[in-house]
């Protein structure tokens, strides 16, 4: 980060103070969360602050509701009980009619999942 | 706690006799600070609810597929003209011009119609009375005004009343649009950066604010920490802008995290209209309108988080976004951190406070101690160490009284409100 102005409003960075102590020997505490975090996850994107993460905030708010299977599995219910939306929300299969309000929030994540390797 | 009373944005009107705060389920709650009483000494300053309603409902929308929520992103009140009071309140979508007007007296003797509404037969009327009006207890109503609806296609993080009280802003991610306070069917684009290919997004607007004297003029931040401040006297579209404010990066110390951690979350002018203050991830910056490469002042809110990053970064809590607030006479800063902490700092004699929200910490009139977090080695009595932090406990909404030394600070689903001691 650039040189403060001021009468010492900034508090002197610990990382910086080593680095420029100990010429490349200290990684600062951004480079080393950096590292970690790389570590965890490898396949993490080129472009960091860029069009995932942008694109993640643009999107809130998205659910995907067919209205198409709304209405073929209202018709299909029509002589039986509307079943509930039941104690799991996020299970919208089988007879269960999806409404909008039950679906769950689709949060895409920006870390893979673990399993996705 | 249920989600729906999460407070999610905190305004003093004015005169800070009114005190407006919006939650996720779309409510609004006003605050009247009491009038000063003879009878009730103890009880001068003390805000009490005045008026609640629900401001927001939530949406379908069918056609995209997107969920709208009631969420209450800001408030803004416009300045007292006559006797009720006008607020603006918006969720991603939607504003709402408010109205929120006195009742204490209430008509009584109409010919039309009995005392308890019904319908009198006209028939059977004889004689002709003039209804009188007699005193009611206070009802304080609330009545939309105005509706500006379908203007953002994108989520509104900012709206903004100008200085000339007949227009005011509104901010989505990508676009700017100016309103005027009587016209909902229509409103003028002023920024525009969405690009031709949404492949080439490299950065979205973050908030946006008018200057609070000069009306043709606006700032807008971005998520990669620049702050552009617009004339709307030197072209329609203010795509180029006036000025452009950054500091500069020591491209040494670039990591995958600093575009994020500089992502500006709030921008304030002060109340001068010399400066504005900007608010990012780890730091709080005053900048001089006047001097556009760097920052005049540097405030750290918790330099400790740094070393966390990794962290912070897979619960998300990178992307929290703090607000900050000036005091009347600018001479002071405030904003949010983790722990229900909050941070104050003195511009003139560069101190700086840390206080905690809760209920623990805080009895009635009791005095606030000051907090301290320790980074590492030796925990000393009494301060907190960095791994001890509730994440979860943020106070990202914070406002100051326009005159006097009372803050108002919302920790998650509670009002804290502060005042100076009084001797």
């Amino acid at each position: 980060m650039a040189a403060p102005l001021g009468t010492g409003a900034r508090a002197e960075e610990p990382g910086q103070e080593k680095q420029d102590m100990q010429e490349k020997e200290t990684v600062t505490p951004e480079r080393a969360e950096e590292a970690k975090l790389k570590a965890k996850y490898p396949n993490l994107g080129q472009k960091p602050g860029g069009s995932d993460f942008l694109m993640k905030r643009l999107q809130k708010g998205q659910k995907y509701f067919d209205s198409g299977d709304y209405n073929m599995a209202k018709a299909k219910m029509k002589n039986k009980q509307l079943p509930s939306a039941g104690p799991d929300k996020n299970l919208v299969t089988g007879d269960h009619i999806p409404t909008p309000q039950d679906l769950p929030q689709r949060k895409s994540s920006l870390v893979t999942s673990k399993l996705a390797g | 706690v249920a989600e729906a009373d999460i407070i999610s944005t905190v305004e003093f009107n004015y005169s800070g006799d009114l005190l407006a705060t919006g939650d996720k389920g779309g409510r609004v709650v006003i605050f009247q600070r009491e009038q000063e009483n003879k009878s009730r000494p103890h009880s001068r300053g003390e805000y009490n609810v005045y008026s609640t309603f629900q401001s927001h409902e939530p949406e379908f929308d069918y056609l995209k597929s997107l969920e709208i929520e009631e969420k209450i992103n800001k408030i803004r009140w416009l300045p007292q003209q006559n006797a009720a009071h006008f607020l603006l309140s918006t969720n991603d979508k939607t504003i709402k011009l408010w109205k929120i007007s006195e009742r204490d007296k209430r008509a009584e003797g109409y010919n039309l119609k009995d005392e308890d509404g019904r319908l009198r037969d006209p028939f059977r009327i004889t004689a002709l009375r003039v209804p009188i009006l007699k005193p009611m207890d206070l009802m304080v109503e609330a009545s939309p005004r105005r509706i500006f609806a379908n203007a953002h296609t994108y989520h509104i993080n900012s709206i903004s009343v100008n200085s000339d009280h007949e227009t005011y802003l509104s901010a989505d991610d990508l676009r700017i649009n100016l309103w005027h306070l009587e016209i909902t069917d229509r409103s003028f684009n002023i920024v525009d950066i969405k690009p031709a290919n949404m492949e080439e997004l490299t950065e979205v607007i973050t908030a946006a604010e008018f200057h609070p004297h000069h009306c043709n003029v606006f700032v807008y931040s971005s998520s990669k920490g620049t702050i552009r401040l617009c004339d709307m006297r030197s072209s329609a579209l203010c795509d180029r802008h006036s000025k452009f404010f950054e500091e500069p990066e020591d491209p040494s110390s670039r990591s995958f995290f600093s575009e994020i951690i500089s992502s500006i979350s709030d921008v304030k002018f002060s109340h001068s209209g010399r400066y504005m203050m900007t608010r990012d991830y780890l730091s709080v910056k005053v900048w001089d309108l006047n001097m556009e490469n760097r920052p005049v002042e540097t405030y750290q809110v918790h330099e400790y988080l740094r070393s966390k990053l990794c962290s912070l970064y897979e619960n998300d809590c990178i992307f929290d976004k703090f607000e900050c607030c000036w005091n009347g006479s600018d001479s002071a800063i405030m904003t949010g951190s983790y722990n229900n902490f909050f941070r104050m700092f003195d511009r003139n004699t560069r101190r700086d406070i840390t206080l905690e929200a809760s209920r623990e910490s805080s009895k009635p009139r009791a005095i606030l101690k000051p907090r301290k977090v320790c980074t590492g080695g030796k925990r000393k009595k009494d301060e907190i160490s960095v791994d001890s932090l509730d994440f979860n406990k943020k106070i990202l909404h914070t406002a100051w009284h326009p005159m006097e030394n009372i803050i108002a600070v919302a920790a998650t689903n509670n009002l804290y409100i502060f005042q100076d001691k009084i001797n």
